[in-house]
């Protein structure tokens, strides 16, 4: 018993710095989104391609089912990464006036990872999707030649 | 003044959702990359973008290190007055950056 403690206890000193964001990085940037609140898979569609050859520009989209009015819509869409040297992609901040709960961008990937889309409605229930990425080419990590 | 691409309808009724997109030029650079000299590249991001209508928000993103270079945002507004769109984006080293579009609403 002595022995199993002082080898769990080596194994965690020894263990490098992860230059990468880690599961439990993107569990707590998540729980700092929704506070604890329990995520519902449904209602987002992450548009991603499942395999991408350079990982410096990939484009993505998050669109959320939502009827989008005053007392139900779709208050702020945020992503996370897993692998990335920080869990968090962006967070976007959406109104009744937006019509659609849908918003594109470009974004860096540093690994083959999961990416993770979140939906915050108006009601305070949280949605939310996800999306297994494949990089033949990662970003961020080749030096600047 | 950086360079800038917006793409928003000129004309719209009302009622209608439209769809802008808008792409800056800008390098997001990380902050994890090591330079030619072996030292890291210090971070230098657009880390908001928000845009009004008739000085109403209706779009507001954050931004970090892991959007792509020249970002690019598409999204969605529901067209309500005649009026002017102003984009803003801010971000490392004092950057920031505005782009204004019309748009008639009938």
């Amino acid at each position: 018993m002595q022995r199993r403690v002082f080898l769990a206890g080596a194994a965690v000193t020894l263990l490098p710095f992860a230059a990468e964001a880690t599961p439990e990085a993107l569990a707590d940037a998540i729980r700092e989104v929704t506070g604890g609140a329990s995520l519902r898979a449904g209602k987002v569609t992450l548009d991603i391609p499942p395999i991408v050859e350079n990982g410096n520009t990939v484009p993505m989209s998050v669109s959320v089912e939502s009827p989008m009015t005053a007392d139900d819509h779709v208050k702020a869409i945020h992503v996370f990464n897993e692998k990335n040297p920080q869990p968090h992609v962006f967070n976007a901040w959406l109104s009744p006036a937006s019509g659609k709960a849908v918003v594109g961008t470009r974004i860096k990937l540093a690994d083959t990872q999961k990416i993770v889309a979140i939906a915050e409605t108006s009601r305070g229930e949280f949605w939310s999707a996800s999306a297994e990425v494949i990089i033949t080419i990662a970003a961020c990590i080749e030096d600047v030649t | 003044m950086a360079n800038v691409l917006v793409n928003a309808p000129k004309t719209a009724k009302k009622g209608d959702t439209i769809e802008i997109k808008a792409l800056i030029m800008h390098p997001m650079e990380t902050g994890f990359r090591p330079g030619t000299n072996g030292r890291i590249i210090p971070r230098n991001i657009v880390e908001d973008f928000t845009v009004t209508w008739n000085g109403r928000e209706i779009f507001r993103m954050r931004m970090s290190p892991a959007i792509a270079a020249n970002p690019f945002v598409s999204f969605f507004t529901v067209a309500s007055e005649s009026g002017t769109v102003v984009l803003r984006w801010s971000g490392d080293e004092g950057f920031v950056a505005e782009h204004r579009v019309a748009i008639a609403v009938t």
